[in-house]
């Protein structure tokens, strides 16, 4: 453990040093795993997924989503109570802390695509664009799955 | 500096715990715990509902009693939890290999405005062919949802739109139509895949 941190430390210092003053980070974001699943026409919302990895050393806030396929993308939390009750409801900002990650998934927080502006085909992908509080932006490309995909591997 | 940053973390996660400890006791045996035992669902036997499924035959809780059953609710504008549990259904019935055949399967909408017959048929062919999707009139679908004891509430969303709350566990009946036991939502498969078997042993044990 020891023996690995110690060069993984040296490495993000110089790493960190090599890339000079930063501001607040969104440069030193990474989009992991992206999918989303195929939807049916475009009545029904669809649904994204996508680990947002924070590499840098300042928190970074991600404020909004943004793509071409939906005129309302927003990011949403599904929730389940104790009475095994689900519920959903828009997420609000989302701050990721210095090196960790933020796991949109199913059943827990996802990139909602409302007023789909065409369907979501299976083999296909779109460009979705997060925007973060310092002004950055991360464009993602998300390929769509089968609509019974259970994650990024089918 | 550094280690100064490193300290506020670590002072920031012993905060962390300490909230998530107390939360979790007020959530479990705190002020904030949930009323004691959720109310079991009823015998199908004692339900009355009448439904159409997805190919527009005439269902009700009867239609179910003979083979062992696997219910729950949910409804096809739904773009997260519900493909998630039917392509988790899915995922059990293919481990489950031919005795899923032996099952009743039911995918039962709770936003019958919007889910038609032809709406569900469409929605229940991109799953497991076991699946049959059932609509109805609102009154009968909130007969059926007493009869479960599940819940459902309709929500507004921004742009005029609703989403629909709804109980998520799935409903495990055996062939006499008695209650088994519930898989709770998103229940990892090597929990989910033995209660399904109870529910289909019993059924080897009714008959004989």
């Amino acid at each position: 453990m020891t023996k690995l941190t110690i060069p993984l430390l040296a490495t993000l210092v110089s790493l960190t040093l090599a890339s000079g003053p930063t501001l607040a980070g969104s440069e030193d974001v990474v989009v992991e795993d992206a999918w989303a699943r195929a939807s049916i026409g475009v009545n029904r919302p669809g649904a994204a997924y996508m680990t947002i990895r924070n590499t840098g050393d300042e928190a970074v806030t991600l404020t909004g989503i943004s793509t071409p396929l939906a005129m309302m993308p927003e990011i949403h939390e599904s929730k389940t109570n104790a009475a095994g009750v689900s519920s959903m409801a828009p997420a609000g900002e989302i701050t990721i802390a210095p090196g960790e990650a933020a796991e949109l998934a199913p059943g827990g927080l996802h990139a909602m695509l409302m007023r789909l502006q065409e369907p979501m085909t299976e083999g296909e992908s779109f460009a979705l664009t997060l925007t973060f509080s310092d002004g950055g932006e991360v464009t993602v490309e998300v390929p769509i799955l089968g609509i019974a995909a259970r994650g990024p591997e089918g | 500096m550094r280690r100064r940053t490193a300290l506020g973390y670590g002072t920031a996660a012993l905060g962390a715990v300490g909230l998530t400890l107390f939360v979790g006791w007020w959530r479990v045996d705190g002020p904030g715990a949930p009323e004691p035992s959720r109310r079991l669902p009823l015998p199908l036997t004692e339900m009355d509902f009448r439904l159409t499924d997805h190919e527009g035959q005439p269902v009700g809780p009867e239609t179910l009693v003979g083979r062992p059953t696997m219910v729950f609710f949910g409804f096809t504008f739904c773009p997260d939890v519900c493909p998630t549990t039917l392509s988790d259904i899915s995922g059990w019935l293919d481990a489950l290999g031919e005795e899923a055949g032996q099952m009743n399967v039911v995918f039962l909408s709770v936003d019958p405005d919007r889910d038609t017959v032809e709406a569900m048929a469409e929605y229940v062919g991109y799953f497991h062919p076991a699946i049959r999707g059932w609509t109805g009139a609102q009154d009968q679908i909130a007969r059926a949802a007493e009869g479960f004891r599940a819940s459902y509430e309709r929500v507004p969303t921004d742009g005029g739109d609703y989403t629909m709350n709804h109980t998520a566990s799935v409903f495990l009946f055996d062939a006499a139509g008695g209650f088994v036991s519930m898989i709770d939502y998103h229940e990892p498969r090597e929990f989910a895949v033995p209660k399904i078997r109870r529910a289909l042993e019993e059924e080897t044990e009714g008959a004989t």
